[in-house]
């Protein structure tokens, strides 16, 4: 049964069909749409690059050139037909991508943008240079798309392949947004330490999602060409790299129906612009960017978050489709109650001249519960980071499951069986609670992007999102598993994310000041699931200064004080000790 | 009885999605040291943020005898009120004596010079390593900094989060001598600790927050002695999960 | 390639390396004070040029106009943003500086441009009127914005940067201009020549980096501006009001950018857009210096000129490929470095 987006895509791709026939469009205005089509596909694409997976880029307009150039050389210099340039012109464009991706993704911070400049403008003075692309004044006499004998010169016809194109782009990122990988690029927006330490390839990931935005761009520079009949460099500058993210941005970036609001908003305002402004002012000249300017600024010190909220409101999650159940996935095996899980030895992480841990040791055995507890600043989240391995030890040795972890990479500890909740709950606001629990279960699918975008992925889906419904049924948040993540209470998001840890099926899950905001029932209700867990085969280590809460639910304590273990033992003989007393309630202070 | 030098009255401040202070009133009267307890999470920097400026609140705040609820963070600062702040917040790529100068920056050139004078003589270190980069102090070298450099805008009433955090015992005994020597000069005090003991020994007055409503309040020395107070630090409270 | 080419080549590196320093600098300042990527930048250079050319002509330079009316603008934004704590003094300070001000620069430039004063006079009338345009841009587009992320104030300064060109076409028209040297002389050094403009550009820099270097490390004022940019929440703490910070760092941004033009005038012919394309490449070495170090600043942007001379000179067509393609591998480095650190604090 075809999810309702495709029924919703299937009855505007017969709209569009007809509308250009029906009379109710003249010609002016079927050019001007075919254009806004043309720079949808590039909005599109962008929506997802910066939208969804967090990454802005500066230089799409460099990629719609590739495209175009490519397909004007081919079929100019060697007469090759559209339709066989265009596959030409996506894989040049594709390549291109994946050796320009490879290095921009490894940008971090405003470094990315920065870098999206750069590689635009070069790519600019590229196209204006090379005399095969005829320099400055680029390719023409490019010719139109022929279908058989037929050659679409009518705007009307061509409006029809435009506009297809952008139903199949946006139903293609929508499938996309559906799937394993959607999850993982719009959890990586958010935080990639959570998407890491789900199993989630970072830098594969945003790969993927920049050579698919290019893909996309390469199409409409390929459209782009066969509907002009000439490319000159002008059109793949940086200004027009800048016009395509505004599409994206004022469209309210992250919908993608957005980038289709924005694209239109923008080719109407300079269209517009272009035709008033010269009467207005009572003398021909090019005012429409001069006022252009002005609106973007003043709209985005109204708007920042761009149009489509304030029109249309926050974003709701998709409504998944009504499935079968299906069969549930793999499990790993229980190991015995109090066979060794995890053992720290010695573990030491300095900064500089600051020692935060300073040979710590400690072990966490199958179906116990931890607490490490100390004062603040006394090195329990650094541990935890090098448990996980989000950060690496200076020296000193940590075994998991009979296996050295020191030095893994987060993905490869999550792959083991060793899950994590967060500091600030690092949930995924506009993705539906379901969504954001199966990222948990990252690693225990397969499917990728292709598989997601031609909806073959849907059984493993099914799969995925089952087992993320039994764990949201086991921390009893079934009924709120559509709502967006964003719309829960503190105490539940936590809860959330202790469901997005079980789904990874782990062994040992690393808690960090889980009860931290709770009101009393949550904490209560909190409690219970531990010990649930503990019976289930589950250990916990857990980080609280919640005093009460951690002396009821652990079995053992791990004392820190300036980075060294202090103490550690069953809650009653740590209570009383007095060094534990000292480090929490002060020296004396003369 | 004159009136207190800052009275906070029933303010809420919401950080995010969650209230960290619920309805809190409290007062520093005139040259005292008041404390602020509590556990991790409490609230403390939350309210002293929302004292300052620095976090918009609910309920009313007055600051010698003038409400200041409305004033932008820079007009509390020329008006007495200093603050310093958790994370010291210093200037990294400067000198220790650009620090200190900066922290007068609102006053004029020869107050300048004399409050200088006066911090170099209370905190020797700070003058000895004058021309050190901020950044490249100890710990507790940055929280005498930070100290000075507070103490450089002639604050009327001087609020501090945490000073003890982070530094080893001796130097927290440095410190709150510092904090002693400021109350005899003159300056009201509000000290957030976590650190119980060593507050409630310098201090004159203590409230306790917890989740952000304050659960007990009176003359320090009555704090120290209570039981309860030692109890809910140490997961004692009788409250089980 | 022979003693003299290679000299020639370095000679030309440096005088551009110069103008693009200028404009680095200022960018540098105005993003670690405001966070803002500066990109009008460019349009600062071009009005310089234009309006020096203009006065030369004995022409009125519509730069005036453009002041008084962004002046009329800054007014109405100041009011409207502080108008919950509005005082006497506060409006009689916005009146001053907004719109007397314009109105007497633009008077004076009225009575002044048909006397044709000569090259130093001209220098410092068009410095005059673009001064107040970094402040006044600062507080109608920026100032809203201060708390918005990096990218949005990076799209909002390209919006400044539409709407300055275009008004730059409008007013000054597409033609492009060449200005007075300073120094007409001449002379030969080392086989080559050296004109006294070239000279004169170099000695401007220099003295423009000193005075700076010495506002910055000397004064309280220019310390406070490092302190805005080095910590925002502790400059606060102090009572710097940071949003003056920002007009300053603005307004110095002004000068740099109206007195590079007014040296480069001479040099090259300025087109209205061709301060885009030096502010382009001022913006690489600004990025080569870590957006952070000013001395790293200076040097990157002699590399940046010197390697585009000789670029130029082996493959005239791609030196612009080759001189932006030069950041990639220099973000890529600063990007592998910086997580370490990060990690480190």
């Amino acid at each position: 049964m075809p999810a309702r987006a495709t029924w919703i895509a299937a009855i505007l791709a017969l709209v569009i069909v007809a509308l250009p026939f029906t009379g109710l469009m003249p010609p002016y205005w079927v050019t001007l749409f075919n254009y806004i089509g043309i720079s949808s596909l590039v909005a599109i694409g962008l929506v997802l690059l910066t939208g969804v997976g967090g990454m802005t880029s500066f230089g799409q307009a460099a990629f719609v050139g590739l495209g175009a150039y490519t397909t004007g050389a081919l079929t100019v210099h060697f007469g090759m037909s559209p339709w066989l340039a265009l596959p030409l012109a996506l894989a040049v464009t594709g390549l291109g991508a994946l050796l320009i991706g490879a290095l921009t993704v490894r940008l971090s911070g405003h470094y990315l943008p920065i870098g999206t400049i750069a590689w635009g403008i070069a790519l600019f003075y590229l196209f204006g240079n090379l005399s095969w692309l005829g320099a400055h004044d680029g390719l023409s006499g490019i010719p139109t798309l022929r279908i058989g004998d037929h050659a679409l010169t009518e705007g009307r016809q061509y409006f029809i392949v435009v506009w297809l194109a952008v139903v199949s782009a946006v139903v293609a990122v929508q499938n996309l947004l559906g799937g394993r990988t959607g999850r993982a690029v719009r959890a990586l927006r958010r935080s990639t330490a959570a998407a890491e330490a789900f199993g989630v390839n970072v830098a594969g990931t945003k790969l993927k999602v920049f050579v698919f935005a290019a893909l996309l761009a390469g199409l409409a520079g390929w459209l782009y060409a066969h509907f002009q009949r000439s490319v000159a460099p002008g059109p793949f500058g940086v200004n027009a790299g800048i016009e395509y993210l505004l599409m994206a941005v004022v469209g309210g970036a992250g919908r993608v129906y957005g980038a289709i609001l924005g694209a239109t908003a923008i080719t109407f305002l300079r269209d517009q612009l272009q035709n008033i402004l010269p009467v207005l002012v009572g003398a021909p000249g090019n005012y429409e960017i001069v006022v252009f300017g002005a609106v973007l600024v003043f709209a985005l010190q109204a708007a920042p978050a761009g149009l489509w909220p304030i029109l249309f409101g926050p974003p709701r999650p998709g409504r998944l489709a009504r499935r079968r159940p299906s069969a549930a996935l793999g499990r790993r095996s229980v190991a015995l109650r109090g066979a060794p899980l995890l053992d720290v030895r010695s573990a030491c992480k300095r900064y500089g001249g600051l020692v935060a841990v300073d040979d710590v040791g400690f072990d966490v055995k199958a179906g116990e519960i931890v607490g490490l507890i100390g004062p603040n600043g006394a090195g329990k989240s650094t541990t935890f980071n090098l448990i996980c391995g989000a950060q690496k030890l200076n020296s000193g040795e940590i075994v998991f499951r009979d296996a050295s972890i020191a030095g893994a990479t987060p993905q490869r500890i999550a792959a083991r069986g060793l899950g994590r909740t967060f500091q600030h709950a690092d949930i995924v606001a506009d993705m539906s609670v379901l969504e954001n629990v199966a990222l948990g279960a990252h690693l225990r699918g397969e499917a990728g992007l292709l598989r997601a975008v031609l909806r073959l992925d849907r059984a493993e889906e099914g799969r995925l999102l089952d087992e993320a419904m039994r764990q949201l049924e086991r921390v009893g948040l079934a009924p709120e598993a559509h709502k967006p993540a964003g719309s829960l209470a503190l105490g539940q998001m936590r809860l959330v994310e202790v469901a997005r840890a079980l789904c990874l099926d782990p062994v040992l899950v690393l808690m960090d000041e889980p009860a931290a905001g709770l009101r009393f029932g949550e904490k209560k209700a909190l409690a219970g699931l531990l010990r649930e867990l503990r019976s289930d085969g589950v250990s916990v280590l857990l980080i609280e200064h919640d005093m009460d809460f951690v002396m009821s639910v652990a079995d053992r304590l791990v004392v820190l004080d300036f980075g060294r273990k202090i103490a550690e033992g069953a809650p009653a003989a740590v209570r009383s000790d007095p060094r534990v007393r000292d480090a929490y309630l002060g020296g004396i202070a003369s | 009885m004159s009136a207190p030098h800052l009275e906070v009255q029933d303010v809420s401040v919401s950080y995010g999605r969650t209230q960290a202070v619920n309805g809190v009133t409290l007062a520093v009267p005139k040259g005292a040291l008041v404390t602020l307890l509590g556990a991790n999470g409490a609230g403390k920097s939350t309210l002293l943020n929302a004292i300052m400026g620095v976090l918009p609140a609910k309920g009313g705040i007055r600051f010698d005898g003038r409400a200041i609820e409305q004033l932008p963070l820079e007009t509390r600062v020329v008006g007495g009120l200093s603050l310093v702040p958790e994370r010291r917040e210093l200037f990294p790529d400067l000198t220790v004596e650009d620090n200190l100068r900066l922290g007068g920056f609102r006053r004029s050139r020869i107050e300048r010079a004399k409050e200088l004078d006066g911090v170099y003589s209370q905190f020797p270190r700070l003058k000895e390593r004058y021309r050190q980069l901020a950044g490249t102090l100890s710990g507790g070298e940055r929280q005498m900094l930070a100290m000075g450099r507070a103490i450089m805008a002639q604050p009327k009433l001087l609020m501090l989060d945490e000073p003890s955090l982070g530094l080893a015992p001796r130097i927290v005994a440095e410190v709150f001598e510092h904090l002693v020597v400021l109350r005899e000069s003159g300056v009201s005090v509000l000290l957030v600790e976590q650190n119980a003991r060593a507050a409630l020994q310098i201090a004159d007055y203590a409230y306790v927050l917890e989740l952000g409503s304050i659960t007990k309040q009176g003359p320090a020395a009555e704090i120290a002695n209570d039981e309860r107070l030692i109890e809910s630090y140490l997961g004692l409270g009788g409250t089980e999960y | 390639m022979d003693k003299t080419i290679f000299l020639f080549l370095v000679q030309d590196g440096v005088i551009n390396g110069s103008i693009y320093a200028l404009a680095a600098i200022a960018l540098v300042l105005v993003f670690t004070v405001t966070r803002v990527i500066l990109v009008p930048q460019g349009e600062f250079i071009s009005f310089g040029a234009m309006t020096v050319a203009a006065l030369e002509a004995g022409r009125m330079p519509p730069t005036a106009w453009l002041l008084v009316a962004l002046g009329a603008l800054s007014a109405a934004a100041a009011l409207v943003q502080q108008r919950r704590t509005l005082s006497v003094r506060g409006v009689t300070l916005i009146v001053l500086f907004n719109l007397v001000l314009p109105a007497l620069l633009a008077a004076l430039t009225y009575a002044l441009a048909p006397m044709k004063l000569g090259t130093a006079m001209n220098i410092l009338l068009a410095v005059a009127l673009i001064v107040p345009m970094g402040p006044m841009l600062y507080r109608v587009a920026f100032a809203p914005l201060a708390n918005a992320s990096v990218l949005v104030l990076l799209i909002a300064a390209f919006g400044v940067h539409f709407s300055l060109m275009g008004l730059g076409l409008v007013f000054f028209g597409p033609e492009g201009v060449s200005t007075q040297p300073l120094l007409t002389q001449s002379f030969t050094a080392g086989g080559i020549p050296i004109t006294g403009q070239s000279v004169a550009v170099v000695a401007a820099t220099a003295l423009l980096l000193i005075v700076f270097a010495l506002f910055f490390g000397r004064t309280l004022i220019g310390k406070a501006l490092r302190a805005c940019a080095s910590n925002r929440l502790g400059a606060r703490l102090v009572g710097i009001p940071t949003a003056i910070a920002g007009q300053i760092s603005f307004g110095l941004a002004a000068c740099l950018g109206a007195v590079s033009g007014v040296l480069a005038g001479p040099i090259v012919a300025i087109y209205y857009d061709s301060g885009f394309l030096i502010g382009l490449k001022a913006f690489v070495a600004a990025i080569l210096g870590g957006l952070v170090s000013f001395p790293l600043t200076v040097l990157a942007s002699l590399g940046v000129g010197i390697a585009e001379s000789f670029f130029s000179f082996w493959t005239s067509n791609f030196k612009e490929v080759m001189v932006f393609s030069l950041i990639l591998p220099v973000l890529l480095w600063r990007s592998l470095r910086q997580p370490a650190q990060a990690e480190e604090e």
